[in-house]
């Protein structure tokens, strides 16, 4: 006969003004088998962990129900509470009587009728709980980083530091992310390559990075501790071990006049080549879409049409015939850091609810340019030296109106989220503009200034009291090309009047989206994303970067708009949750899995079919003499999730879920 | 904009707690619109043809709904001078629809005073439907002479009138269009529906 004891809880007034907590302790204390009933105020209290305890020892219990919120929020609590006295903590279960009842009904009454049903059910189930133990999985304590902008190198460096090996993934020829993009950062105006080369070299020489550039994930298998990563080196045409980034293929190649990615389009590049100065690692790549060879080959050309780059090499590195290979590592954790894009506001669109900006006449209006281009502009090492000039004509712009909110906060066009860092980076852009252009004018069309930072609102002030920018809240109507201007038709909400500026260049600042492929990636790694791809948090407050996918860490745009101070901040707390995970040998996890029973187990494997984790594994049974028995299946309890999927196929009924067996389901479903 | 903030007396949170009668609470009946939705961009009026004709831009007509302003709102000149171009309408960021909204209006204010409708615009529709009576289709000149005649300004847009003449804008005898008959039938079918 067994010994349960049920504690009601009352959550203060969350339980208590719903349901009669009295009486569903003094009901549930009279169904056989229960020796002990009380209600308290406050169960997860001192007090009330005390009360839990003390019956425990004085009435020795078998089995514990509590009765109060869900199981999420202080299961661990009542366990680590009965553990104390003496209790195995899987033989404490909780009854949901708040999110389940309380919260969601009204009629008192109905409520404590369904309180005592909740209840009665826990108590039945928990007669046929078994003591269970923890089970400990080894850990592979190297960490994989996804992504080499500022968030991956920031984590991956902090983790390395931690004393841990780490593997940096960058699709590109070179980390740095958008980063080595910018020309100055808010809100004090330091040169972002100044501060980024630093780390991007302190990334290449240290002696537990291994960066793998030009490369990305294939395939992701495994769990917490034990991930196997796929990784694809994509074919760079130049051998990186031969090469020592003298850059005279660069200088030979005769293809010099294709857009240049990292300038935005505003500058040009040559076919074999490396995207800025100070890349990491500094070695070329061979863009075989524009190369005169490649393009030879893909039509058939039979001779070799180009070749300079390979005459040139000093060190014969340049390897027209190189393939993609793969590699594959070992990890324990895994950080993902993809970042960010921006939104383009031409026709096309990636996704299908996001929709252009047909009035803003992107791409057909020439000097309107988005919040990137202008950064190029700026940029000392950009295609212009630094100078502002119009992209059309190369003239000195007097007047330059930006936008703001351009995708963001925009329903109409698939955004309705506010992208952050706008508001911040246009201030900048119009303090640039008046350094380098002491009689030019800045306008700025806003909606809202949202400049919440350290240093942040002061540094608009400043754009707007000392670089005299125009600020006018208003969102634009229409842009369109007036002869040599932009013809801008506003209204200033403000002072409630129309507003029509003739400027010498637009800057949008547009939206911030997730990297083009991150489903894909979420994929891969079973991660969760929103409407617009950005990944999702196990918790918006309390775990923001963690995943719901336990050894998967998130940091930086890839979650949300984020400016580098959040990015870099989210980072290192990823990187203190890796070496948390890595600080012990053995991981603790709970022994809610399933289990194959060895003597009915008929080798069918329906239960490897339908898995969704890949847990079931085929076990040969032999006898003394080394004879095959039978094969059966066997789960393998570091990637088991607890799902039951295995349980409800079994044709034989010899699997079992530890905590949620056939015989505590049936028990707990005939006692309501 | 100040006489007018004297006569807020209960901020309006959320559509729920909104007075069933109130002015927002009606439009939104009729429209299926919540003017809640409304940032204040200003994008409409910015776009807006009208805007500047216009006592009230078109957001502000939208913010004086929000406050439930009914007696500024609907005695304000602009509602009559919206041409229903939907210029606002196809570039609300929040696909709010504020040419509908201002149609809505027109019809509260002739709800609650029937005639308000400002002398020379409703001098113009009138003209210009007794045209599409008449011919089906508008008949600029006849158009111009039965709206002066109704009051209209005498000596307006006279400076048009030879550059209209020259680019054929303007002619001297009226076309109709074929089916004028079956057209006349939907005129006397609404007049019908009106008079019951």
């Amino acid at each position: 006969m067994s010994r349960i004891g049920v504690f009601i809880c009352h959550c203060g007034e969350n339980i208590g003004r719903t349901v009669d907590c009295a009486r569903v302790a003094q009901s549930l204390g009279d169904l056989p088998g229960v020796v002990h009933s009380v209600d308290y105020k406050y169960m997860c209290s001192d007090p009330g962990q005390v009360l839990i305890k003390q019956a425990i020892q004085e009435k020795n219990l078998d089995g514990i129900v509590v009765g109060a919120c869900s199981p999420h929020m202080h299961e661990k609590t009542f366990r680590k509470a009965a553990a104390s006295a003496g209790l195995n903590p899987f033989l404490c279960e909780m009854a949901n009587l708040r999110e389940h009842c309380s919260w969601i009904h009204e009629d008192r009454e109905l409520a404590t009728e369904k309180a005592i049903a909740l209840g009665r059910f826990i108590v039945e189930k928990i007669k046929y709980n078994r003591p269970l133990s923890t089970i400990y999985i080894p850990v592979e304590r190297r960490a994989l980083v996804i992504g080499g902008g500022i968030a991956g190198i920031q984590a991956a460096l902090d983790i390395a530091d931690g004393g841990r090996d780490v593997i940096l993934v960058e699709k590109e020829s070179s980390i740095g992310g958008h980063m080595s993009q910018l020309s100055e950062t808010f809100p004090t105006l330091d040169c972002s390559q100044c501060i980024l080369t630093p780390r991007m070299v302190e990334v290449a020489q240290h002696p537990r990075i291994k960066l793998l550039a030009y490369s990305e994930v294939e395939s992701v298998d495994g769990y917490i501790g034990n991930f196997q990563v796929k990784i694809r080196r994509k074919a760079r045409s130049v051998d990186e071990t031969k090469c020592n980034g003298c850059g005279e293929c660069q200088k030979n190649c005769p293809n010099k006049k294709i857009p240049s990615e990292f300038d935005q389009g505003l500058g040009t590049r040559t076919a074999i080549y490396v995207p800025f100065p100070q890349a990491v690692p500094n070695i070329p790549v061979i863009d075989r879409a524009s190369c005169a060879l490649f393009r030879g080959r893909a039509k058939g050309v039979k001779k070799v049409v180009c070749g300079k780059c390979a005459e040139v090499c000093g060190r014969n590195a340049v390897d027209f015939d190189q393939q993609d290979s793969f590699v594959t590592e070992k990890v324990g954790a895994i950080v993902v850091a993809t970042g960010y894009q921006l939104y383009s506001i031409g026709k096309s669109q990636e996704l299908d609810i996001l929709r252009g900006y047909g009035e803003y006449g992107y791409g057909t209006i020439p000097d309107v340019i988005d919040g990137l281009q202008f950064e190029r502009l700026a940029s000392a090492s950009g295609p212009t030296g630094g100078k502002i000039l119009r992209p059309s004509d190369g003239k000195e712009p007097k007047k330059i109106v930006f936008l703001q909110c351009i995708g963001s906060r925009d329903p109409a066009k698939g955004i309705e989220y506010c992208s952050k860092i706008c508001c911040m980076y246009v201030a900048k852009h119009t303090m640039l503009y008046h350094h380098k252009v002491h009689d030019g004018k800045a306008v700025v069309f806003y909606m809202d200034i949202r400049a919440g930072g350290k240093g942040y609102d002061e540094f608009v002030r400043r754009a707007i009291e000392e670089s005299h920018a125009l600020y006018l809240r208003g969102r634009v109507s229409r842009l369109s090309r007036d002869g040599d201007v932009i013809r801008v038709q506003g209204f200033d909400t403000l002072s409630g009047e129309p507003v029509v500026i003739n400027a010498d260049m637009v800057v949008l600042a547009t939206a911030m989206r997730p990297q083009p492929g991150i489903a894909a990636l979420a994929q891969k790694l079973s991660v969760s994303y929103d409407q617009h791809g950005f990944l999702n948090e196990a918790h918006p407050k309390l775990r923001p970067v963690e995943t719901n996918t336990a050894g998967v860490f998130l940091a930086g745009a890839c979650q949300s708009p984020r400016d580098i101070p959040d990015s870099v901040a989210m980072a290192s707390a990823t990187a203190s949750k890796v070496l948390g995970l890595f600080s012990k040998e053995l991981l603790e996890r709970e022994p809610l899995i399933a289990r194959v029973d060895r003597m009915t187990c008929t080798g069918c494997f329906h239960c490897e079919r339908v898995c969704p984790y890949g847990a079931v594994e085929r076990k040969t049974l032999t006898d003394s003499k080394g004879r095959i028995i039978k094969v059966i299946a066997e789960v393998n309890q570091g990637v088991c999730q607890g799902c039951g999927t295995c349980q409800a196929t079994c044709p034989s009924k010899s699997v079992e879920l530890d905590g949620f067996t056939d015989e505590q389901i049936y028990a707990a479903v005939n006692a309501i | 904009m100040s006489a007018e903030h004297s006569s807020i007396t209960s901020p309006k949170e959320h559509t729920s707690a909104r007075p069933q009668q109130s002015l927002s609470s009606q439009i939104q009946n009729a429209t299926g619109l919540d003017p809640a939705c409304c940032y204040q961009c200003g994008k409409c009026s910015a776009g807006c043809p009208m805007a500047n004709e216009m006592d009230l831009k078109t957001h502000q007509i939208i913010r004086l709904l929000q406050l439930d302003l009914d007696e500024r709102l609907l005695a304000s000149e602009a509602i009559w001078m919206c041409l229903t171009c939907e210029t606002c309408t196809t570039r609300c960021p929040n696909q709010f629809d504020p040419a509908a909204v201002i149609d809505a209006l027109r019809e509260a204010a002739l709800k609650k005073v029937p005639g308000r409708v400002p002398k020379r615009i409703s001098a113009f529709h009138s003209a210009f439907l007794d045209q599409i009576r008449m011919h089906g289709r508008v008949f600029e000149f006849g158009l111009v002479a039965s709206y002066k005649l109704r009051g209209g300004p005498l000596f307006a847009d006279v400076e048009s009138v030879p550059s209209m003449l020259s680019r054929g804008k303007l002619t001297f005898t009226p076309k109709k269009i074929e089916g004028i008959k079956a057209l006349r039938r939907i005129f006397e079918q609404c007049a019908t529906e009106k008079s019951k």
